[in-house]
Order: C-alpha cells, then structure tokens, then sequence
C-alpha cells in the first residue's frame, strides 16, 4: 500500500513538472526548429543581394520598438501574443503565393523570452506557408541588430 | 530513488529558469554612466504629468517595461519589494510603460500591486535614452540627476540592492 503510494506521488510529481516544462515551452521562441531560423548577418547579407526578390519582412513586435529602429522595408503588425496581431498577421498575408519568403522578426526581449515570434510562425504555417524565417535575435534588437550597424530605418 | 530523480530534474528545470531570468545581467552598459539623466514630462496611469527632473535629491530607478514582456513581469514583484524597503530612505522607482495603449497597463499595476508611478512611454522617450530597443531596460540615477548605471536585461535584485545601498551611503 506504501509503495503504491510513493509510486502515485512520484507519478504526480512527474507529471507536475512535464506540464510546467510544456507549457513553459510551448509560446516560447526557443521552441522554433533550428532549420526556420535566419542570423542578422544572413539576412543583412540577403538583403543586399536578392533586390526584387526580398523577404516579405514583417516586425510582430511593439509599435514603440518599431517606430524607435525598424529595418527597412520591414512592416508592423502588432504583437503576435495576442488575437489581435495574429489576426492582422493573417489579414495582412492571406493574399500571397504560399511559397512567398517572408521573414519575421520581434527582438522585444532576449529570445528564450519573446512571446510574439512563436505564435507568428504558427499562425503562417498554419495558414500552408512553407518560405518563412524567422530572425534570431539573442538579446534584443538594439544589441544584436542596431549597435552592429546593420541597417536601420525610424518612424512609422 | 524515483523521487531523487524528480527533484535533480525539478531542481534542473528552477536552475534553467533562473540562469535565463537573470543571464543578461551581465550586459551592464557603463557608456551611459554618468551622464545627466534625459528629463521628460509624461502622463501618469489616472494621475497628473510626472517631470523626471522633480525627483532631484531622490535615487531614482527608472524602469523601462511593458506587460507583455516576460523578465518584466518576473521583474516587478522585486522592484516592488525594492520600492516597500527603500522607499523612505530615499530610493524612488518610476516605471515607464513602452505598451502600445494603457489599458494592458491598467490591469497589470492592479495585479501585481505596483507601489510606484508608472508614466507611458513613447518612442521620443526611448530615444532620449539612447534607444531602448529590448525590454526591461533600468538606469539608476543619483541624487544629481546623473545615471548611475544602466541594466540591460532582468536584473538581479541583489545587484540593485547594492547600488542602491552605495548610492543612498552618499549625498
């Protein structure tokens, strides 16, 4: 009877920590496969060669973030940690050859941390697009992007 | 021995969480040490402007934050406790809200029963600091007026503790 009791216990404790460790997980960046993942300078060095044929880039960060460093040509959609830049996110690409490359990025907060990329990718690969990166940007976007010199464009 | 496993695994699992919370603390910039802290003139959360500058003779921990991002909202209960030990030997922490609307604001200072003035931020203010382009991002400035230091990232609330204790030790 003892034992079975440290067997549930041990089970529950299990079971305690794999849910945390899921859902710890589940609306993180650091979740998203390596292999749909871009670098700054991959991209800096895409951007200078590709012309015509530029990512989609598309910014599912803060309004303020965006209007103080954005790079350029990239558009804002809002935050994708909520229903209403998801649905903008949709809105915004619903039209486009589901091959389209599109980039997304955020760089609100250091990458384990954002809460916007993830559900993004999601919500593109859901809706059958099979072109997207999603920018890698470790600590934020004024580290990583700005303070490297990489280009930058202000304001709305 | 099943249960020995579980908290090594537990144990893994707080350690990770803590080693991420806290891991940019190391990304302390000096470049912005020393420099008169930027004034600025914002709206409070239901109240009157607040003015930077009107907290000369206090030391100021100014928080750049937003509800949304996740090492502020593991954050603020510490700068809350800062602000209950300090506050009457000095020390006063302004949060500066980058959200993109106050009404996520509202709910946030209700829930975490936040003891300081919170004032919106905008990308102008942003700037005035040099840019702040990744959240939170704190500078503690003096009784002078001038930054002290600047925390990019979470920040341990020992490491505030012991400036904070430094600078209040003089006038």
């Amino acid at each position: 009877m003892r034992i079975a009791y440290t067997l549930a216990k041990s089970a529950f404790i299990f079971a305690t920590i794999a849910v945390f460790a899921i859902v710890h997980a589940a609306g993180q960046a650091s979740s998203i496969p390596t292999t749909r993942l871009i670098q700054p300078e991959e991209l800096v060095k895409l951007l200078k060669t590709s012309g015509k044929d530029a990512p989609l880039m598309i910014q599912v960060g803060s309004h303020v973030l965006f209007a103080q460093a954005h790079i350029p040509g990239s558009e804002y959609i809002g935050p994708a940690s909520g229903d209403s830049g998801v649905q903008q996110l949709q809105k915004r690409v619903q039209s486009l050859p589901r091959t389209k490359f599109i980039v997304l990025y955020c760089g609100c907060c250091p990458w384990g941390h954002c809460p916007n990329v993830k559900p993004a990718d999601d919500a593109l690969h859901a809706l059958g697009f099979n072109n997207v990166k999603v920018l890698y940007i470790a600590d934020n976007f004024g580290t990583n992007w700005v303070d490297k010199g990489y280009p930058v464009a202000k304001g709305e | 021995m099943v249960l020995a496993a579980g908290a090594i695994l537990l144990g893994a699992v707080v350690a990770l969480s803590l080693r991420q919370r806290y891991a940019p603390a190391a990304s302390i910039s000096p470049s912005a040490s020393h420099l008169p802290a930027p004034d600025f003139n914002l709206s409070q959360l239901d109240g009157p402007t607040l003015r930077l500058s009107s907290y000369r003779d206090k030391i100021v921990l100014l928080d750049f934050w937003a509800t949304w991002c996740a090492p502020c909202r593991e954050e603020t209960p510490n700068l809350v406790n800062l602000q209950k030990e300090y506050g009457d030997r000095g020390l006063q922490i302004i949060g500066v809200s980058m959200d993109d609307s106050a009404e996520p604001v509202h709910a946030f200072y209700r829930q975490f029963h936040m003891n300081y003035p919170v004032v919106m931020g905008n990308a102008k203010t942003g700037e005035l600091y040099g840019g702040v382009l990744g959240l939170p991002i704190a500078f503690l400035i003096d009784r002078n007026g001038r930054i002290y230091k600047k925390h990019v990232g979470a920040t341990d609330p020992a490491v505030f503790e012991k400036e904070i204790n430094l600078l209040l030790g003089t006038r």
